[in-house]
Order: structure tokens, then sequence, then C-alpha cells
């Protein structure tokens, strides 16, 4: 899966799990900050990684993410090496 | 509360006392009950014969909940098993009174591992199943030791007052998930628990019982129940006495 890939569908389903608005959405937003999702929110958004892209993220390196565009990266590292 | 619902439930330690009875509540709800145990498989075995003896469905898992990996692979097995864990309810207790003068760090630690960490491990250990879900309940049981404080129990009153704290903090976390997190606190009930301290221990606390007796398991489940059911689902955070008037 290329990187545009892993960009539309994590769009996706931050547009589908955690209600965000489309137009909100870019890879530098904030997920506290410019897009209003809770921590709790943040931690549901990496489950419905883990489920969507058959990856493992341990807790160590969930806790460091904190755009859209570092979970992208994390999601590509974990898929790609 | 007439319609039967087959969610699954995750007792820990249900196989005496009051778990056995909140265990065989739950059952006939409809709920698929797994009866947790640490060292008594005939004491489980029995409850899962019982319950499906009324047509319920159950199953016995060994798992010491205060220990980490123990709890990691309780969980697993009952979400393989039976399915995600929808209600929660952590019973499993133990005590090791003593005054804190003679009290030895092991029966501290025993006492706070079985009884309080063992709420932190479960609830951790089933929260993204009930997340994804957007539905949970946890119940977990305190005691009047937790609310005012038992001489000889520094240990156990720590731990039950413990889990009233974390039932608040936790109820915070996740209430808008759909998750509701509370706590009930007995006061004196007729279990093995208590049979051990004696006939005379047992008198001499009756006499300051509202009620005038021991509250039995099931009247404990009762309470246990209500707040694991869908009727309870705007209560949260909160810990309900069933003593019988005891500390009125
Ligand atoms: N009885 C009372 O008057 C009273 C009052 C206030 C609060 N409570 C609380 O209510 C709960 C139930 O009490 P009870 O009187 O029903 O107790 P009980 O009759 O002594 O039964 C204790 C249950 O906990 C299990 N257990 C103990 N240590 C465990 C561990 N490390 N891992 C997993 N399971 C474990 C036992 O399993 P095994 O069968 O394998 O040993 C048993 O099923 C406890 O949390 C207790 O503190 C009781």
């Amino acid at each position: 899966m290329d990187r545009s890939e892993i960009e539309a569908k994590l769009v996706d389903l931050l547009v589908d799990e955690l209600g965000l608005e489309r137009d909100d959405i870019t890879m530098e937003a904030k997920f506290e900050e410019d897009l209003d999702v809770d921590s709790l929110g943040v931690v549901e958004l990496l489950m419905a990684l883990e489920d969507n892209f058959d990856v493992k993220i341990p807790d160590e390196e969930a806790e460091k993410i904190t755009t859209v565009g570092e979970a992208a990266e994390l999601v590509s590292q974990k898929l790609n090496g | 509360m007439s319609e039967t619902q087959e969610r699954v439930a995750l007792v820990t330690g249900g196989s005496r006392g009051i778990g056995r009875a909140v265990a065989e509540l739950l059952a006939v709800r409809g709920h698929h009950v797994a009866v947790n145990y640490v060292s008594n498989q005939d004491a489980a075995e029995e409850v899962v014969a019982a319950i499906e003896g009324v047509g319920g469905i159950a199953t016995a898992v060994q798992a010491d909940v205060g220990d980490e990996a123990a709890v990691a692979g309780l969980v697993e097995n009952v979400e393989s098993t039976l399915g995600p864990v929808a209600v929660l309810i952590n019973n499993a207790g133990i005590t090791r009174d003593d005054l804190i003068l003679r009290m030895k760090p092991d029966a501290w630690d025993q006492v706070i591992a079985t009884n309080l960490r063992s709420v932190y491990l479960c609830s951790k250990a089933v929260m993204r199943g009930m997340l994804r879900a957007r539905w949970g309940r946890i119940v977990s049981l305190s005691s009047v030791a937790g609310v005012y404080g038992n001489a000889g129990q520094a240990n156990y009153s720590a731990a039950k007052a413990g889990i009233i704290g974390l039932t608040k903090a936790l109820s915070k976390e996740v209430g808008s998930r759909g998750i509701t997190v509370n706590a009930v606190a007995p006061g004196f009930i007729a279990t093995d628990m208590t049979a051990a301290l004696g006939e005379a221990a047992a008198d001499a606390v009756v006499d300051k019982i509202t009620l005038g007796r021991l509250g039995s398991p099931q009247e404990v489940a009762a309470a246990v129940g209500y707040l694991a059911s869908d009727d309870a689902s705007y209560i949260t955070g909160q810990t309900i006495v069933v003593d019988g008037g005891l500390t009125l």
C-alpha cells in the first residue's frame, strides 16, 4: 500500500470512526488541538488503525502521535518496514 | 428485564459466595458467563454445571487476577471462546487481617494485588472490547470496610477504598463511550469469607445491623445485577452500600 492510499484510508477512518469533518483533515492537523479529538479518541483511532490496516501499534509508539501525518507515517512504517 | 440478552460477562472469583450468586443471576438473564477462579476448580465447575442445568451458558476459567500475564491470558481466553466482554464483575477478593503493628508486607501486598490491582488489570484488559462496542458495564465489589474502615483490616480497607476512587476516575474516562463503572459495598454477608471469622464475631455484628441479620450473596448480587443491566444506564461512578443498615 503506498503512502497516498494509506492517507486516503486514514481520512476515511477519521470520518467514519471519529465523526470528523473531511474538510478539516490535513496531514498537519493536530488531533487534540485542531480536530478536537480527546485522548480517548486518539486511543480509539489507534485501535481502528490496528483493525483496518492489520498492524500492531505498541503503546510506547502510539503515545507519540499528535498529528494525522504522524499516524499515516507510523502505519506506513509498520506496513512497509 | 424480561428479555434475555446474549452478552458476555466475566465474573472474577465466580466460584463461590457473592461471585457465584452474580454468575448465576447473569446467566439467567441470558448472558454467557465466564466463571473465573484461582484454585478451587471443583467449585467453579459446580457453578458452571448449575448454570447449564437451568439452560444457561457458562465456562470456568482459572487465573490469578492479581497477576498481569494471567489476566491478559484470562481475557484472551474468554474473548476467543465466548466473545468480547460486555459486562465485567470485579468480585475476586481475599482478606489477610492483622493489626498494622503485626501486619507483614506480604499480607499487605497480597491483599492489594488481589483486591485492587486486579480491578485495574481486568478493567484495562476488557476496555478495548467495550470501546469497540461503545457499550460496557463494570461493577466492582468494594466493602463497607473501604467506606468506614475496619480495625484489623488496614490492607483490605485500603484496597476497598481504592476501588471506590478507581471507579470514579474510570467512569469519567469512559463515560462518553456508553460504558458505566460502579461499585457495590456489601456489609456482613454470609459467605466463606465471613464464616472464617467464627460465630461469635457474626453475633456481635448482627446486633449492629438494622435488619437484624447477615445478608445473603443473592441480596448483593441483586444490586450488582442491576448496575450491570440496561436499566442502570444513567448511573455511573457510584458505590451502592448493601449492608442491611449496618453503617447507618
Ligand atoms: N462476604 C462479605 O461479607 C463481604 C463484605 C464486603 C465485601 N465483600 C467482597 O465481595 C467479594 C466476594 O466475597 P465473598 O465473601 O463471596 O468471598 P469468598 O466466598 O471468599 O470467595 C472469594 C472468591 O474469590 C476468588 N479468588 C480469591 N483470590 C483470587 C485470585 N487471586 N484470583 C482469582 N480469584 C480469586 C475465589 O476463588 P477460589 O474459589 O478459587 O478460591 C472465590 O471465588 C470480595 O471482593 C469481598 O472482598 C464481601
